[in-house]
């Protein structure tokens, strides 16, 4: 281990804010990447979904009329 | 062989092959990150010069190295895609693109804040941060011109052509820093002698290197398997799922 204290740690030799700058930074944009990322099939799921549906009542309006 | 290769390239398949190997590169990026990272932040001796500064090179360096890692990838899948017209190769082009922009906007961001303590300035506009730029335009510009055809087809080779020509950056990322002169370091790693760094210092960094790797590779595995799906909308096994998804 290589400080002393959680309180050195957290201080960085000094450099703590930009250390935590980048850290924060790039787990910040990382965490809102993987959750768009996983996010992204069940929207496009749900836009097939609907797409199924459109076409259905489409199917059906268009058979009513003949 | 190219029968079997072939046989990869159809939707379906590929869709559950990428779902296959996602648990293994999703565990393998956590665990090496954590790793590296937890190695590099409390056991990783301080640097003589940089004191405590230094520690961010632990995702300064994985981030940038796999920018252009990640930019090749994708310029492979494009080449892939143009010549032998394997549309999967394409969707996975696409799938790399906003992961690349994100990892080298990292590099640039982490770059920066280990410049303003170090040498006193967040930008200089030398060979090495202009190039890495560049190569930030260069992903933001595939991920427009892919997202500006409606016909995804044409929207891949357009994008394709551009990720190709962009390859010529790579090269002059890399060697930067030997041809021009700058304020950034030239590399530490080095694979034919002996890297100039101590031993405590350099594994955790290759180990998240790796895992950045990883972390990169489990991400197009999920964003491909979105973009398969997105692009064989008409297909059953397609619907069967969208059905599935929206009665949840």
């Amino acid at each position: 281990m290589q400080f002393d204290s959680f309180a050195a740690f957290l201080d960085m030799g000094g450099y703590a804010f930009f250390v935590w700058l980048a850290y924060g930074v790039t787990f910040g944009s990382l965490g809102i990447l993987i959750i768009h990322s996983l996010g992204q099939k069940r929207r496009v799921l749900i836009e097939i979904s609907k797409k199924i549906i459109r076409e259905e009542r489409l199917k059906e309006s268009r058979g009513n009329k003949s | 062989m190219w029968k079997w290769l072939n046989s990869y390239a159809d939707p379906e398949r590929s869709y559950n092959l990428a779902g296959k190997m996602l648990p293994w590169f999703a565990c393998l990026a956590i665990a090496l990150i954590g790793v590296g990272t937890t190695w590099g932040m409390l056991y990783a001796p301080m640097d003589y010069q940089q004191g405590d500064s230094f520690r961010i090179i632990y995702i300064h360096v994985p981030a940038a190295s796999m920018s252009m890692a990640a930019y090749m990838g994708m310029a492979t899948a494009s080449f892939i895609g143009l010549v032998w017209q394997i549309k999967a190769a394409d969707w996975a082009a696409a799938s790399i693109a906003p992961i690349g922009a994100v990892i080298t906007f990292i590099a640039l961001f982490t770059g920066a804040a280990w410049g303003k303590p170090m040498w006193g300035t967040w930008w200089v506009w030398d060979a090495r941060l202009t190039s890495e730029l560049v190569l930030l335009f260069l992903y933001l510009g595939v991920i427009a011109l892919y997202a500006s055809f409606e016909d995804k087809v044409l929207a891949a080779r357009a994008a394709g052509i551009l990720a190709i020509v962009g390859v010529i950056n790579i090269p002059i990322i890399k060697y930067s820093v030997e041809w021009w002169s700058s304020l950034h370091q030239p590399a530490t790693i080095k694979i034919t002698e002996k890297s100039t760094m101590t031993g405590d210092m350099l594994y955790p960094l290759l180990i998240n290197i790796f895992g950045f790797g990883m972390m990169i590779g489990a991400l197009t595995l999920v964003r491909f398997r979105a973009e398969v799906l997105a692009r064989n909308g008409m297909r059953p096994w397609v619907r069967e799922l969208a059905k599935a998804e929206a009665a949840k």
